[in-house]
């Protein structure tokens, strides 16, 4: 009962704060409003017992991400100009891109079965350690070996392209 | 067994406490602080001179490369916990596997050093 209230309110606050991100005029406000949109997701992993990926939610993307886009905002320095709405070719290709994505999700969301519903009442057991830190690195460096290896390509990919943008002249 | 949202208690508390606090001392400084307006006390003070230009000036790229390189390593030192946390049980395997990882990014760091854009001045 007490996890229904709480998930209302993360996903309300998580929809409104988003909201706020486009609707809000001036950069920085929007970028704050992003902070809350992170903070009310992060409450949403906790109740789908992702307790780790909640808090790297807050320590990543709300703490380094968030910096990372408020430096972009401050070099394009937005706030003398305000948004500037035009209908632009990559505007609309962004459009469709978005509508793509969502309809994906929608797709995906339709042909889930029917979710078998774990709660702490009937599995106390595997709740209790589950998406603790050590069960997760218990997996991820098994299991799931294969993917956190390629995360290591995606990052020098990062690192590199961001390199070459920012340092074309050296 | 105890929920383990119940231990999310303290934390919930901290962010109520940080929202009242945030809505109630601005509020109360504008209904209790004494305001008296004057010409000279509107002006923009600026160390003794007359403040000129916007406060909003446009940052340099360099911090963007700097932010950007620090969030790359900051997402490698978010996969160290779990690992580190796992230490024992993963072994030899386990090392591995975090050696082959760190390595490929210090390929990164290497391209990076040698590009020179850990220098600040040029």
């Amino acid at each position: 009962m007490a996890e229904q209230v709480l998930f209302w309110v993360f996903a309300i606050g998580t929809i409104a704060g988003a909201g706020g991100v486009i609707a809000v005029r001036n950069p920085v406000a929007s970028a704050i409003s992003l902070v809350a949109t992170f903070f009310f997701l992060a409450g949403t992993y906790v109740l789908l017992w992702a307790h780790t990926i909640a808090v790297i939610q807050v320590l990543v993307y709300a703490g380094a991400i968030m910096v990372l886009f408020l430096f972009v905002i401050m070099l394009l320095s937005l706030t003398d100009h305000g948004p500037i709405v035009q209908l632009s070719p990559s505007r609309i290709a962004g459009a469709l891109a978005t509508a793509a994505l969502l309809a994906s999700l929608v797709g995906v969301f339709r042909k889930l079965p029917p979710g078998d519903t774990v709660t702490w009442a009937t599995d106390a057991s595997r709740l209790s350690s589950f998406g603790t830190l050590k069960e997760l690195g218990a997996v991820l460096y098994t299991q799931w070996l294969f993917p956190f290896e390629a995360v290591s390509l995606l990052l020098l990919v990062a690192i590199v392209g961001a390199v070459v943008v920012a340092k074309a002249r050296v | 067994m105890e929920h383990p949202l119940t231990q999310y208690l303290p934390i919930a508390v901290v962010f109520g406490l940080a929202g009242v606090m945030a809505v109630a001392i601005p509020f109360l400084a504008g209904v209790l602080g004494p305001r008296t307006r004057t010409v000279m006390k509107g002006e923009a003070f600026e160390g003794g001179n007359a403040p000129m230009g916007s406060a909003r000036q446009r940052f340099a790229v360099k911090f963007y490369v700097v932010a950007l390189l620090f969030i790359v390593f900051d997402i490698e030192a978010v996969f160290l916990y779990p690992w580190a946390v796992n230490f024992r049980a993963l072994g030899w395997f386990g090392y591995a596997t975090m050696l082959v990882f760190a390595a490929t990014l210090v390929v990164g760091l290497v391209y990076v050093w040698k590009k020179g854009a850990l220098d600040w001045e040029s």
